[in-house]
């Protein structure tokens, strides 16, 4: 009973001490008082020669009790004191946090190079391979080599780009069919093919939907047994991917000299859906590709035997499709490379 | 191509529940795409009325007048000189759509107007088929038309059309009578004959006329003459064809030249026989010879144009138009009919260079040499007829040309395997004698007789192009190629370095590659041939470029004229020149910072540094780590900054330039790079391979040195490199001083030296010994202190 009391006082004292504590200082000149070489627990502890042997062990363990709650009791305190000194220290650490974050400048693509990458990775997907050709081409690659001889009407819907002192000998190409020209030739083994050329074309044309410099992609799939169906296959598993999953795809028979049978390829205007509007002009269909079976006489012209082998082309303008796509109105905006133009294109491309 | 419905009816029953647009439509689907189809005259609620009163508006040019229009009379006020009692007249009733609005009653001057009396212009007639009469006033109809009837069925103009945009081998669809075929094999019907009779008078044209074809590109020409013509004016439907066809309508004679090539599509040229003489010879023209063609313009023709000529002067530019000087007038009396086939190539030249016409157009597709032969006794038959002709026996004729229809032989599996669908034989058949082709079944092979008129069909390839447009090519189920499984390739560096750039915030540009001559030696000191263009559009654009940077400049230029000054781009296209004949084309990077490079607070603008850095990062990304070096060059091109410039060496070998721009080009800050790809890409970049990661610490140095500010970080790291040896790991300036404290010609630069080796643990006696020795070597060869020891 009188340790009870004896350690109850010296608790209480000590409780009463710590609520005037304010500094850690505070609490380092209480430990001291208790816990120091003269503190009261040490002194009390000093008291245990006097105590007989038999009580030594209760007085040890009473001693022990009273010494781990001063420790806990001034611990305590001293975690309180420091969250708080940290919470003063945090107050006067704050930020305006609706400053901008900093920037790590976006930069953008190119539209075109969008369009181009796109087609790419669907054509390298199913095994095409990319054909990059020169843009000064020959009259033979660009024309002759594609039964475009010299003096063809054909020829008028190209207005060429001649080199100076090559008048139809060398050209700026006026489309990227040239590639299949080309790919033949640099077949060897006149095997089968399968090729896309996206590249830059130049024509002598310039208003809102035409310009001078445009781009175009042309593919050619050489094989044994390649049809017409197999170009319309193609041709919608393209549009469809470019252009969204309900775009409809419409052959009507046309004419290219380089191609027997010939299609002109429409799509289902992107804009009304198909239901008729300005763009399509009432019509619920939109031109984009121009596409047939490779003529014979170029796959001959190529060193192909065109009984053993068919072939599909198609080609069409990269532009048209970067205008569809991302409601550019008009084609001289993709090449004027104003910086507000160029910058909405900094994200990635909507899947 | 404009076809009149009334015109193609005349050799077609098309059914009367076909709509234009059904027409049009159809025809789209088999390949001839239309531009525009609908009524000849759109203007609607039209009667024919009598103006019962007319009574002047006082103070006005106006009359007030009743008009009868059969079920009611009006009040309509009309302000044209010829209204008056009695006149019947085109009246555009209240509701009625005309080309220049809807009527509607109203009143004028306090008079009401519930109408309004028409000119032919008010209905939409062009211009250029209004007669005199016609274009003073409104149209007068004669006193016998009926009140309340339709003035558009009376005047003969309730026509339809469609404007065609035919593809370039189907020169055949350029008539009528092609375009009936075309219809005749879509809806199954059968073509009319056209009437080619007519009575000879014993005259022979023989003994009268001589011909003389002195060229290669005349392959047939034809000519007979009709004497004693009565020139009038065209009967009704003559003068309707006409006009619904786009051609204005002159006298009986002239209009059956037109309407003639309009049924058959072969061009005709009637001459004045009297004013002609007694021969034509065909020849090349002579440089510089003139000649004034039917429009009344001096041509200057040059020897690569045929003329038709007399003994003396050139009288046609042939295959494009007549000469003024043997026209048919209106005095003329005998005709001579000329039909020919001149080399199409050669009139698409000389009317690519004079004057493109309804001739030359069809010239230059190509000729059906039957239709050459039809047209002519057409004329005839139509000069007897409408002109009261007399046609001369005999007909002056030179060929050079052989008459005859194709014969083709189909295999039959093969139109199956080139469309990919299953058309049975009989549908194939039906197909091709739609389009009035004859064929022969030979059971795995058809054999096909194309007629002459077909010029496109040569191979059987163009016969299964018709079986298929006529089937529909539409009706192509799609389905996917049966290909081995390739592997696809594409140029992952190029995408790469594109990426790259945008990622580290450039925006990427695409501009023209035609830029001025005045350009194109510009930001460069290479020497090249430059490529220009023949007929360039503008001087602005009359050379392939060779370097990005003109363009690049120019597109800052723009945006600074469009108050943005932030421009941090960059373009990967060709560089183009010529070397030993040979045409080169090199791809190329061209780079260019200006202003704000990073939007921080305070932002950061781009200098030397920031271009500089980029283009290290890019080379890194791309495998030349360390390969690559930034050097000092005195030949840099004049618009560069003599001292804020550096060729870029890979490998010992010049790859591109970079820099500022000299002031003299630009005031503004501007730092532009340029790298030739095709030579950077020549190089493999490193392999990316594990190297291991260091097991034992490495220890730092710092050192300052002071150097003669001329002296280059690079040449004091590679001194510190020679003399630290394999245990310098890495070295990095942390700091650059210039001021106050040192010299005015001194800088100090200061290094971290990371010494590390991968066998065992540093000491720190070992580290400074080699640093220590370091200090001495650098500031011996370089003549330099360390700066605060």
């Amino acid at each position: 009973m009188e340790k009870d009391m004896e350690r109850d006082n010296i608790i209480c004292d000590l409780e009463e001490q710590l609520k005037k504590v304010i500094t850690r200082n505070d609490v380092a000149q209480i430990k001291a008082l208790y816990l120091g070489k003269d503190g009261i627990v040490t002194k009390l502890s000093s008291k245990m020669k006097e105590i007989p042997n038999e009580e030594k062990k209760e007085f040890g363990k009473f001693l022990n009790e009273i010494k781990n709650e001063v420790v806990e009791k001034i611990e305590k305190i001293n975690k309180e004191i420091e969250e708080r000194e940290l919470n003063e220290k945090l107050a006067g650490d704050s930020i305006d946090i609706t400053l901008p974050g900093r920037k790590i400048k976006r930069g953008s693509l190119h539209p075109m190079t969008r369009i181009e990458e796109q087609f790419e990775d669907l054509f390298v997907s199913m095994g095409y391979t990319v054909y990059d050709g020169p843009e000064i081409e020959s009259d033979e690659n660009c024309f002759q080599k594609l039964n475009i001889p010299k003096g063809h009407p054909a020829r008028d819907a190209q207005d060429t780009f001649y080199l100076k002192d090559e008048f139809e000998n060398f050209l700026l190409r006026s489309q990227t069919s040239t590639a299949q020209a080309r790919a033949m030739e640099e077949n060897k083994e006149k095997g089968p093919i399968r090729i896309v050329c996206p590249g830059k074309v130049y024509r002598r044309d310039e208003d809102a939907t035409h310009s001078h410099q445009f781009m175009q992609i042309e593919g050619l799939v050489i094989d044994e047994n390649i049809s017409m169906a197999d170009l319309k296959g193609t041709l919608e598993l393209f549009c469809k991917h470019i252009l969204g999953e309900k775009t409809e795809v419409r052959f009507r028979p046309s004419f290219f000299p380089f191609t027997e049978p010939s299609v002109e390829v429409d799509v289902t205007c992107f804009k009304c859906g198909g239901k008729g509007c300005s763009l399509c002009k009432q019509t619920g269909w939109i031109e984009v590709l121009g596409a047939g079976m490779v003529h014979p006489n170029v796959l001959e012209m190529g060193g192909y035997d065109s009984k053993k082998y068919q072939a599909f082309a198609f080609g069409t303008g990269m532009d048209r499709f970067a205008m569809f796509k991302y409601a550019i109105p008009d084609i001289r905006t993709i090449y004027a490379n104003d910086l507000r133009f160029l910058e909405e294109f900094d994200r990635k491309d909507v899947e | 191509m404009l076809l009149s419905r009334k015109f193609v009816s005349d050799y077609i029953d098309l059914d009367k529940d076909l709509t234009i647009e059904r027409i049009a439509n159809d025809m789209t689907s088999v390949g001839n795409e239309y531009a525009d189809c609908g009524k000849l005259i759109k203007a609607s609620n039209l009667v024919v009325g009598e103006v019962v009163e007319c009574v002047d508006i006082p103070d006005t040019h106006l009359h007030s007048c009743k008009v009868n229009v059969g079920e009611k009379v009006l009040d309509i006020v009309c302000g044209a000189p010829n209204v008056r009692t009695g006149l019947k007249v085109i009246v555009a009733l209240v509701g009625a759509k005309l080309p220049g609005g809807e009527i509607k009653e109203t009143v004028i001057r306090g008079y009401k107007s519930c109408g309004m009396l028409c000119s032919m212009a008010e209905l939409g007639l062009d211009n250029k088929f209004l007669e005199t009469r016609d274009k003073e006033g409104i149209h007068e109809f004669p006193s016998d038309v009926e009140v309340g009837s339709d003035p558009i069925k009376v005047l003969g103009l309730d026509d339809e059309i469609i404007d065609f945009e035919l593809t370039s081998n189907r020169g055949d669809l350029l008539s009528v009578l092609g375009m009936a075929y075309e219809l005749g094999a879509i809806y199954k019907k059968d073509v009319k004959d056209i009437d080619l009779s007519y009575k000879e008078i014993k005259d022979d044209i023989k003994k009268e006329f001589k011909l003389d074809i002195k060229t290669d590109n005349c392959s047939l020409f034809l000519a007979k003459k009709v004497k004693n013509v009565k020139i009038k004016e065209s009967p009704d439907f003559i003068k309707e064809r006409l006009i619904a066809s786009g051609i204005r309508p002159i006298n009986n004679v002239v209009d059956i030249s037109n309407f003639v090539m309009l049924e058959t599509g072969q061009p005709i040229h009637f001459y004045d026989a009297n004013r002609l003489g007694d021969t034509l010879v065909v020849r090349q023209a002579t440089n510089d010879e003139k000649l004034t063609t039917l429009d009344n313009i001096e041509r200057t023709l040059s020897v690569d144009d045929i003329v038709i000529a007399n003994k003396t002067d050139a009288v046609g530019l042939a295959g494009v138009m007549g000469g003024l000087s043997t026209e048919v007038e209106n005095d003329t009396k005998d005709i001579l009919i000329e039909t020919a086939i001149f080399d199409s190539t050669s009139i698409r030249k000389t009317s690519k260079k004079i004057l493109r016409s309804e001739a030359s157009n069809r010239f230059e597709k190509g000729l059906d040499p039957k239709r050459t032969y039809m047209a002519i006794n057409r004329c005839c038959n139509l000069l007897e007829k409408y002109a009261d002709g007399e046609v001369l026996s005999g007909i002056v004729e030179y060929s050079n040309i052989k008459i005859e229809d194709k014969k083709i032989i189909l295999p039959f599996d093969k139109i199956n395997k080139v469309l990919g669908i299953e058309i049975d034989k009989k549908t194939i058949i039906d197909i091709l004698k739609s389009l009035k082709f004859e064929v022969k079944d030979m059971d795995s092979q058809l054999e096909v007789i194309v007629p002459s008129r077909r010029l496109d069909i040569s191979i059987p390839e163009d016969l299964i192009e018709e079986v298929g447009r006529i089937y529909g090519m539409d009706k192509i189920k799609g389905k996917f190629p049966k290909l081995d499984v390739v592997v696809g390739k594409y140029n992952k560096t190029k995408r790469a370095i594109k990426h790259k750039l945008c990622d580290m915030g450039l925006n990427e540009t695409v501009s023209y590659t035609l830029i001025s001559n005045s350009d194109v030696h510009k930001f460069t000191n290479d020497e090249f041939e430059s490529i220009m263009l023949n007929d360039p559009m503008s001087e602005d654009r009359n050379t392939l470029r060779y370097s990005l940077l003109p363009s690049l400049v120019d597109i800052y230029k723009f945006n600074k004229s469009h108050g943005i000054n932030d421009v941090s781009i960059f373009e990967v296209g060709k560089g183009f020149y010529k070397e030993k004949d040979n045409y080169k084309e090199d791809l190329k990077l061209g780079i260019l910072l200006s202003g704000i490079y990073l939007e921080d607070i305070p932002s950061v603008k781009s200098d030397f540094y920031t271009l500089k850095g980029i283009i290290e990062e890019l080379l890194d990304y791309l495998g030349y780590v360390n390969r690559y070096s930034f050097v000092v060059d005195k030949n840099i091109p004049k618009e560069f900054h003599p001292n804020q410039s550096a060729t870029i060496i890979l490998q010992g070998k010049p790859i591109g330039i970079m820099g500022k721009i000299h002031p003299s080009v630009s005031k503004d800050d501007i730092y532009l790079a340029e790298i030739n790809l095709d030579k950077l890409l020549c190089n493999i970049g490193s392999r990316m391979i594990y190297k291991d990661i260091p097991k034992y610490p490495s220890i730092n140095k710092d050192v300052a040195f002071v150097v003669k500010k001329e002296i280059t970080s690079e040449e004091i790291k590679k001194e510190i490199k020679k003399s630290c040896g394999k245990l310098l790991n890495n070295i990095k300036i942390f700091d650059i001083y210039e001021g106050d404290k040192l010299n005015s010609d001194e800088k100090s630069i200061a290094f971290t030296l990371e010494f590390l080796d991968l066998t065992k643990t540093l000491t720190e006696e070992e580290v400074m010994t080699i640093f220590n020795k370091m200090i001495d070597d650098v500031s011996k060869k370089l003549n330099c202190k360390v700066r605060d020891k």
